[in-house]
């Protein structure tokens, strides 16, 4: 799943679609920790998950708003218009 | 038990597979949400029931709410119309309601089984999970509280900003309008030469 979401990010050229790549790699890796701490029957894995959950939600909050002010100055979703900081 | 799993598991992955594969950004959503939910699924049959119910909850409810009001919010003007007259096309729905009818006949299975424990191991419940997040990571629960606040602050910020700037020119903008119009009946011809007929 960590190698769908990658695949993803690195294909798809809307911004939307790669935030939400972006979750599914977070995701992904979440779920490796959860199935690691369920192997070795500790709760440190699902406590991992835990601040992985809340990182993803504030990186969701500044990337969405992020993805609003560029689409309002560029009118497109398309992360390669936005190429302006390229030196 | 170790079927429903390889099933969820499937589920997850074919979801994350056609959500990549979607052109428009209201599917992908909805199969990134049947994704979340198959995920959840996952942590059900490994033991870890807190962390589906956190998938649910956060996952799937918040922050899949936010990305809908974000597209909502970004689909402004004449495109909306064709827009919605193609998601209401027949033919998009039965893919995500065909899994998410599998992933809820795996659940009723799971809740009508007595022991709903693990694949293997035994679960982890919410009990351990608190009294480990409490005990040695107390550190990463302050941390985490405070990266919320800077997200929200920032969130905020960057939200509110564009509002005020749009809103100065929109001033400007009908502050020069209005001096350069000149057109109504009452100023007519105030501006010709006095000696001119």
């Amino acid at each position: 799943m960590f190698a769908l979401g990658l695949t993803g990010l690195l294909v798809r050229r809307n911004l939307m679609l790669m935030l939400m790549s972006i979750e599914v790699m977070l995701n992904a890796a979440g779920l490796a920790f959860v199935v690691a701490g369920a192997r070795w029957m500790q709760p440190d894995g699902q406590i991992m998950f835990i601040f992985i959950l809340s990182s993803a939600a504030a990186e969701v909050a500044v990337g969405l708003a992020l993805v609003l002010q560029l689409y309002h100055h560029h009118k497109s979703l398309d992360a390669d218009a936005i190429s302006e900081m390229r030196g | 038990m170790h079927v429903l799993f390889y099933i969820a598991a499937a589920v997850a992955i074919f979801a994350t597979l056609m959500m990549l594969t979607r052109l428009n950004a209201v599917h992908a959503l909805l199969y990134l949400i049947v994704s979340l939910l198959a995920v959840a699924i996952v942590f059900f049959t490994i033991g870890a029931p807190f962390m589906a119910a956190l998938e649910v909850i956060i996952y799937a409810g918040a922050i899949m709410v936010l990305f809908v009001f974000v597209v909502m919010l970004l689909n402004l003007g004449k495109r909306q119309v064709a827009q919605e007259k193609a998601w209401q096309r027949p033919g998009m729905w039965p893919g995500p309601v065909i899994l998410a009818i599998i992933l809820i006949v795996e659940v009723a299975f799971l809740v009508g089984r007595p022991g709903g424990a693990a694949v293997g191991t035994q679960a982890i419940g919410p009990k351990q999970v608190g009294i480990a997040l409490f005990g040695p990571y107390l550190i990463g629960v302050e941390l985490a509280s405070f990266l919320l606040l800077g997200a929200l602050v920032g969130a905020y910020h960057l939200g509110v900003r564009k509002q005020e700037k749009l809103e100065k020119r929109n001033d400007k903008h009908t502050h020069e309008s209005g001096a350069a119009a000149g057109g109504d009946f009452v100023r007519a011809g105030a501006d010709r030469p006095a000696g001119t007929p």
